[in-house]
């Protein structure tokens, strides 16, 4: 059912964790689902320094997690937040149907951590 | 590396005697059993040696038993064919089920709601059990049909099938049971069910695949599902798959010969496995009922994961289980029985079944238990629910 790039990131998963200090922290899903994606990322200089992800869900969802950060890693938030899940689903070597909308968890939970961070940033300037 | 199949609820391997019986009807006894000339004579011999070897196994009468070509199409003709039947006579609005049956069933009782009878599910208790009193309690005069399942495939809990049924004939309405999961592992007599109707399939017990048989009950009314030629006595018309009805006949015999041992093999590996599973590893909880389940059944819930990643991990180091979680189903629907059963959603991700058959060991026991903690522990790491310690 899965290439073997999925397989690879689900059985070897990338930037597994928490970020204790995270400028951004995005959620997205539920286990009533079947399916959560947590993102932490550290910003600097306008590019996403530090990814790592926390995910409930089958095989194609940790799969999905671990290349979205290998993806996006050094990206600036612009073309981070433009990551699509047809990219995302290329670069796994294509997901199977039933299963893209796990690419689009992905995507949307790394949207949530960027807004998060910039909703920070507006508080930090408010003040 | 070890090769673990614990998947016999899917289906089971087929045994090397079925293979020898249904070669030559693959081959040199190729005819229509309608032929009149000497080609029908051999195949349509066979098909009535099948039929007497699936009825002794059941306790039913030759002329009881009808081949179908799985256990879904059973139930189809079940409840398809008692519920129309009672329409062209007029009388059945109502159409009795489990909260927990098979979706051959859950989905024939719908389509016939499309037609405008009513569907009472009737709950279960948090081991799956069916309480008869409240079937009973749901019957109406124009209740055309009951059907409950004699175990269920996802959480193995074993049904009093025998007091339902005793409690829906007093009132003179059809029952029907499903034992798909049950027929050929455990002693099935629909004399001491009382049950109408009784759905079975071979590839459950080592027999071929495409082979099945619904059970009717001399004097009970059907519309048939596939109308057509006179085969199966007018009530499943098509040309008969000689070869899984001889399949199915020989593991019958098999069945019925082996019964006592198949339990007695598989009762200490399940309880075994049950024991280990939630005792070594926390948060692990046992699904259906504890002792009034199938011989060969282990369904348990992990908390904090998914139960598709599980399996994914498991397959890789050649262990074959299921799981009732949303990404298993096709249809990406979360388990209907679970549900019923009051299992939190989320937890409900985390099912994994074991089912397992006479090709296992208390070494594949062991196995199991040698690699499931770690996988359960890695996929705990990477789960946002899990926090260690728990």
């Amino acid at each position: 059912m899965y290439t073997d790039i999925v397989m690879d990131h689900f059985m070897h998963p990338r930037n597994v964790g928490e970020i204790p200090e995270a400028d951004g922290v995005g959620s997205v899903g539920n286990p009533v689902c079947g399916d959560m994606m947590t993102f932490y990322i550290k910003v600097k200089d306008g590019r996403i320094e530090d990814v790592k992800f926390k995910t409930f869900g089958c095989g194609a969802a940790i799969a999905v997690s671990s290349i979205v950060t290998e993806m996006v890693k050094g990206m600036t938030l612009e073309e981070a937040r433009n990551l699509t899940k047809q990219q995302v689903a290329e670069k796994l070597g294509g997901l199977p149907p039933q299963k893209m909308h796990c690419s689009n968890l992905g995507t949307q939970a790394l949207a949530q951590a960027i807004a998060d961070y910039e909703a920070r940033q507006a508080e930090v300037a408010k003040a | 590396m070890r090769e673990v199949y614990m998947d016999h609820g899917a289906t089971a391997p087929i045994r090397p005697e079925v293979v020898e019986a249904m070669l030559p009807y693959l081959r040199e006894h190729f005819g229509n059993p309608l032929s009149l000339h000497g080609y029908g004579e051999e195949p349509r011999q066979a098909i009535e040696a099948a039929r007497e070897k699936v009825a002794a196994l059941i306790g039913a009468q030759p002329n009881e038993i009808y081949f179908t070509a799985n256990g879904s199409e059973a139930n189809n003709m079940a409840v398809k064919g008692i519920a129309t039947m009672a329409r062209t006579k007029g009388k059945g609005n109502h159409i009795v089920v489990s909260a927990i049956e098979h979706q051959s069933v859950l989905y024939s009782a719908e389509t016939m709601g499309k037609l405008g009878f009513e569907v009472t599910p009737v709950p279960v208790d948090r081991y799956g059990l069916v309480d008869p009193q409240a079937v009973a309690n749901a019957l109406r005069d124009d209740t055309a049909l009951v059907s409950v399942m004699l175990a269920n495939s996802e959480i193995g809990t074993i049904e009093p099938v025998a007091e339902i049924a005793k409690l829906v004939k007093a009132r003179g309405i059809p029952f029907h049971t499903d034992a798909v999961a049950a027929v050929g592992r455990i002693p099935v007599n629909v004399g001491e069910l009382g049950v109408d109707v009784l759905s079975l399939a071979g590839s459950q017990f080592y027999g071929p695949k495409g082979s099945g048989a619904l059970y009717i009950r001399r004097g009970t009314r059907i519309l048939p599902l596939i109308d057509g030629g006179i085969q199966e006595g007018g009530r499943r018309a098509g040309l008969e798959d000689v070869p899984a009805i001889v399949g199915l006949g020989v593991a019958a015999e098999l069945a019925a010969a082996e019964m006592k041992k198949r339990a007695a093999q598989l009762l200490p590996l399940r309880d075994r496995l049950i024991e280990r599973l939630t005792t070594e590893i926390p948060r692990v909880y046992l699904t259906g009922h504890p002792t009034q389940r199938l011989p060969y059944h282990v369904s348990v819930t992990v908390e904090y994961i998914e139960g598709e990643s599980m399996l994914l991990f498991l397959s890789m180091q050649g262990i074959a289980v299921s799981s009732g979680s949303t990404c298993t189903s096709r249809a990406l629907k979360a388990s209907h029985v679970l549900t019923a059963i009051g299992v939190e959603a989320a937890l409900a991700q985390g099912s994994l079944v074991f089912t397992m058959g006479e090709g296992n060991s208390m070494e594949d026991v062991d196995y199991v238990m040698g690699l499931l903690p770690g996988i359960i522990d890695r996929l705990r790491q990477m789960s946002p629910l899990y926090k260690p310690g728990q």
